[in-house]
C-alpha cells in the first residue's frame, strides 16, 4: 500500500512536472530576426546570446548579403511570409511597411515600457522610426546608426616627402579635407602615385548599379551642393530643386572624381569593393558607411594609426550633409511571434545592453551612450561619428521609394559611369521619372 | 488457355476492382492517367500565364495590397511601347543575341567539324571542350568577374601581352564600348560546347556511303563540304540556334553577375530589366504587360522559325 501510494505520489509529481516543462517550452519561443549579412550582424548575434539567457526565448538569424537584401527581405514582406519575427530593414523601408501593414505599429508598446524616443538621436528616430515624417508615429526603434563618411591612409599623409611635394603643388597642407574640392586634389595627388613599390590611386567611392550604390554615393555629395528633393514650401515639387544649378554642379563633381581618381575597374563598387580596395592597399581615400570602421581600425595591414576617418566635407557654398545609413528593427504584422519579439525590443533598448552594442561594434543611436563624455574617445572613430551624425540627410522613405531609387540608379549610372549626356540632362530626366512615380502615387 | 502476363495480372485482380475498370472505356483509362500532368500543367503553366495577362491591364501592385486594384485597359502596353528606355533594352538583348548566335554557330561547327575527324585525344578533347557548359552561370559570371579585372585578371594580362597595350588601361566590364562584348564573349565561350555537341551529331548522323558516292563521282573536297555536309547538318544547326536564341532572349543570371546590366544600362537586356520592374519597382500590372509582350514575341519568333526548320527537314 506504501509502495502504491509512493508510486502514486511519484506517477502525479512526475505529471505535474511534465506539465511545467510543457507550460516552459510553450512560453519559449523561437525567434527569427532578419538583417543584412555584415560586419555589425555578427556583433547582434554576440550581443542576443544575453537575450536568450535571460528570456528563455531562442534566436534565429535570417542574414542576406546587402545586393540581395531588399530584393529577399521585401519580397518576404510583400507576401506576408512568416519567416522573419523581427525585420532590421532599410530606412526607406519605412513608409511602405508602415502604409502597407507590414509592421506592426510600436506607439503603445513604447509608452507601456517607458521607451522614449527622445532618448534616442533625432536624426535616427526621424530616419528609422517615423512615418509619416516629422510625425510621432513609430514603426521601429532605431537600432544601428550609421553614416556615410570618409577613411582615409594617414601613415601616407604623415610621410615628410609626400607632404612636401603636397605643400608645393596645391600650399597647403596634406591634411584631411575640409571641403570637396580639397579631396580632389588629395585623390588627384594619389591618383597612380607609386607608394612602397606599389602603384595606388585616388578614392574608392561608390558606383555600384544593382540595387542602391550609386545613388548613396552621389547623394553624398550633391546633398553638400545644394541638391533638394522637393521644394520645402510646396512637397513633391522636383522641378528646379532636384535639377538645380547646384545639382548640377554636384553631380559634375561626382562624376569628375570617379573619372579622375578611382581605381581602374571601379565600374560596379559598393561597400564590400570600396573595403577591399582599401584594405588591400590600393587607394587613399575610401568613401564608406561608418559601419566598417571597427573593421578598419582592429586590420592588421591598414588599422590602428595607420587609417584615420573624417566626416563628408563641406560642398563650395560651405553646405556640408552625409547621407544617412542605419536601420530600425521592426516587428513583422505577418509575425506569430510579436509578443517575444517586442519582448527582444524592450531589452535590446536598455541602455546597458545599448552600451554593450557599441562596444561589440555596433553603432548604438541611444543619447545615453553617445552623449556619455567617454564616448568620443572610447574609439578614434567615435568622434566622427558623432560629427557625421549631426550632418544627415535621407534619400526618400516613400511607399514608392524603390521607383524612386531604380530611377536614380539608372540617371545616375548612365551619367557618372557610362558618360551618356549631360549632369543636367541626368537631372532632367530624375525629375521626369520621379514626377511619373509620384503622378501613379496620386500626389498631384 | 493462354497464359500471357497481361492474363495473369487480369486473374489476379481484385473482382470489385476489376469490375470498376472494367466500366471504363480506353478512352477513359487513357485520361485517368494523363490527368495528373494535365492538372499540373494547368497549375503551375496555364494558369499564371492567363492570371498574368489579366493583370496585364491593372495597375496591381504587389507591395500594395490596401491599394485599389483598377483597370486600365491597354495602358500599360501603351506605356511599355512607347518608352524609349525599353527600346534601348531591347536593343541591348537583339546585339546579344545575333552577336553571340553568330559566334557560337561558327565556333561550335568549326570544332565539331575538327572533332569529327579521327586522331589521337579525340573523346579526351571533347570532354574539356565541354567542361564549360557544365558550370554554373553564377560559378561562371563570378569568375570571369576576375578574369576582366584591369589589375589582376588574366584576360586584361593576355590582351596586354598580346598587344603590348597596358592591361589596367582598360576595363571589360566597366567600358561603355567593351562591355556589351565582355558579356558576348562569356557567354560564347560557355555555351559553344552545346552547339558543337550538336553539329557534332548531325556530322555523325551522315552515312559514309554518300561521301564515297561523291568521291566515284570526283567531287572535291570543297563541293562535298557544301553539297552533303552543310545540307545534311542543316536541320541540327538551326535547331541549335533555337536553342540558343531562345535561352539567350531569356539571359540573366550571367550578365547581373557581370556587369549588372551596366555600364549605365549598356547592358540591361530585357529580363533583367523586367526584373527590375517586377520585383524592384514591383510595377505588378506593369511587369506582367511586359512579360505578354516577350512572350508573345518570343512564341511568335519561334513558330515562324520551327516551320522553316520543318520545311528544311522535308527538303
Amino acid at each position: 500500500m506504501k509502495s502504491r501510494l509512493l508510486n502514486s505520489v511519484v506517477a502525479v509529481g512526475a505529471l505535474v512536472g511534465a506539465g511545467a516543462v510543457g507550460a516552459t517550452s510553450a512560453q519559449a519561443d523561437e525567434l527569427t530576426l532578419c538583417w543584412a549579412a555584415w560586419d555589425p550582424a555578427n556583433a547582434l548575434v554576440e550581443l542576443s546570446k544575453d537575450f536568450e539567457a535571460k528570456s528563455g526565448h531562442k534566436m534565429k538569424f535570417e542574414f542576406v548579403p546587402w545586393p540581395n537584401f531588399a530584393d529577399r527581405m521585401l519580397n518576404e514582406l510583400n507576401s506576408g511570409g512568416k519567416l522573419c519575427d523581427l525585420m532590421i530593414g532599410d530606412s526607406q523601408w519605412i513608409g511602405g511597411a508602415a502604409e502597407n501593414g507590414q509592421y506592426i505599429k510600436l506607439n503603445d508598446f513604447f509608452d507601456k515600457e517607458g521607451i522614449k524616443m527622445s532618448d534616442f538621436i533625432p536624426a535616427t528616430v526621424t530616419g528609422y522610426s517615423e512615418w509619416p515624417k516629422n510625425t510621432p508615429n513609430y514603426w521601429a526603434l532605431p537600432a544601428f546608426g550609421d553614416v556615410v563618411g570618409w577613411t582615409y591612409r594617414k601613415d601616407w599623409f604623415s610621410r615628410p616627402e609626400l607632404q612636401a611635394e603636397f605643400k608645393t603643388k596645391y600650399g597647403r597642407d596634406l591634411a584631411v579635407p575640409k571641403t570637396f574640392a580639397e579631396l580632389k586634389d588629395i585623390a588627384e595627388f594619389f591618383q597612380g602615385r607609386d607608394i612602397d613599390g606599389t602603384k595606388v590611386y585616388g578614392a574608392a567611392i561608390y558606383s555600384e548599379r544593382g540595387s542602391e550604390g550609386i545613388t548613396m554615393g552621389a547623394m553624398d555629395v550633391l546633398y553638400s551642393y545644394g541638391f533638394q528633393y522637393d521644394n520645402p514650401a510646396k512637397p513633391y515639387e522636383l522641378e528646379g530643386f532636384v535639377n538645380s544649378a547646384d545639382s548640377v554642379a554636384g553631380l559634375e563633381f561626382y562624376k569628375a572624381l570617379y573619372d579622375c581618381c578611382t581605381p581602374p575597374g571601379s565600374s560596379d563598387a559598393y561597400m564590400s569593393e570600396n573595403i577591399d580596395a582599401y584594405k588591400s592597399g590600393q587607394v587613399a581615400l575610401q568613401m564608406n558607411f561608418a559601419f566598417i570602421w571597427p573593421g578598419i581600425h582592429a586590420d592588421a595591414k591598414v588599422g590602428g594609426d595607420k587609417s584615420g576617418y573624417f566626416p563628408n566635407p563641406a560642398g563650395p557654398g560651405g553646405k556640408q550633409f552625409a547621407q544617412l545609413g542605419g536601420q530600425g528593427i521592426s516587428v513583422v504584422s505577418a509575425s506569430e511571434k510579436q509578443a517575444a519579439a517586442l519582448e527582444y525590443i524592450k531589452w535590446f533598448a536598455q541602455p546597458d545592453i545599448q552600451a554593450k552594442w557599441w562596444s561589440l561594434g555596433g553603432y548604438s543611436a541611444l543619447r545615453a551612450v553617445v552623449e556619455d563624455p567617454g564616448f568620443a574617445t572610447s574609439q578614434p572613430y567615435a568622434q566622427t561619428f558623432l560629427d557625421s551624425m549631426a550632418i544627415v540627410k535621407d534619400f526618400w522613405a516613400e511607399p514608392s521609394y524603390a521607383s524612386l531609387l531604380q530611377a536614380s540608379q539608372k540617371r545616375f549610372h548612365d551619367y557618372v559611369v557610362a558618360g551618356q549626356g549631360t549632369a543636367k540632362e541626368a537631372l532632367d530626366g530624375l525629375v521626369k521619372d520621379w514626377t511619373d512615380v509620384f503622378e501613379d502615387e496620386g500626389k498631384y | 488457355m493462354s497464359d500471357t502476363p497481361i492474363d495473369r495480372v487480369a486473374r489476379a485482380t481484385p473482382p470489385a476492382v476489376a469490375k470498376r475498370i472494367r466500366g471504363l472505356s480506353d478512352r477513359a483509362i487513357a485520361w485517368l492517367f494523363v490527368a495528373p500532368s494535365i492538372i499540373l500543367l494547368l497549375a503551375v503553366n496555364i494558369f499564371p500565364l492567363i492570371w498574368t495577362v489579366r493583370l496585364s491591364f491593372t495597375n496591381f501592385r504587389v507591395n500594395r495590397p490596401n491599394a485599389e486594384v483598377e483597370f486600365i485597359g491597354l495602358q500599360n502596353y501603351r506605356r511599355i511601347l512607347t518608352d524609349g528606355d525599353i527600346w534601348l533594352t531591347m536593343q541591348a538583348t537583339a546585339h546579344f543575341l545575333i552577336w553571340t548566335i553568330v559566334l557560337q554557330v561558327l565556333i561550335g561547327f568549326s570544332l565539331a567539324y575538327l572533332i569529327n575527324k579521327k586522331f589521337r585525344g579525340n573523346d579526351m578533347w571533347t570532354t574539356i571542350i565541354v567542361l564549360p557548359m557544365m558550370l554554373s552561370p553564377a560559378v561562371v559570371g563570378n569568375f570571369w568577374t576576375f578574369l576582366y579585372q584591369p589589375q589582376i585578371g588574366l584576360f586584361n594580362y593576355a590582351v596586354g601581352f598580346l598587344t603590348g597595350a597596358d592591361p589596367s588601361s582598360f576595363s571589360m566590364i566597366g567600358s561603355v564600348n567593351l562591355a556589351p562584348w565582355a558579356i558576348i564573349i562569356v557567354d560564347t565561350w560557355m555555351w559553344t560546347p552545346f552547339v558543337m555537341l550538336i553539329c557534332l551529331a548531325g556530322l555523325r548522323s551522315i552515312p559514309d556511303s554518300i561521301y564515297e558516292a561523291a568521291e566515284c563521282d570526283r567531287a572535291s573536297k570543297w563541293r562535298q563540304f557544301w553539297t552533303i555536309t552543310i545540307p545534311m547538318v542543316l536541320p541540327f544547326l538551326m535547331l541549335a540556334i533555337l536553342f540558343r536564341g531562345i535561352e539567350n532572349f531569356k539571359m540573366f543570371d550571367l550578365v547581373v553577375q557581370l556587369t549588372g546590366g551596366g555600364p549605365g544600362s549598356i547592358t540591361e537586356l530585357t529580363s533583367i530589366n523586367l526584373k527590375r520592374e517586377a520585383f524592384e519597382k514591383w510595377r505588378t500590372g506593369y511587369a506582367s504587360a511586359y512579360a505578354v509582350i516577350l512572350f508573345v514575341t518570343v512564341f511568335g519568333l519561334a513558330s515562324i522559325y520551327v516551320k522553316a526548320l520543318n520545311k528544311v527537314k522535308q527538303r
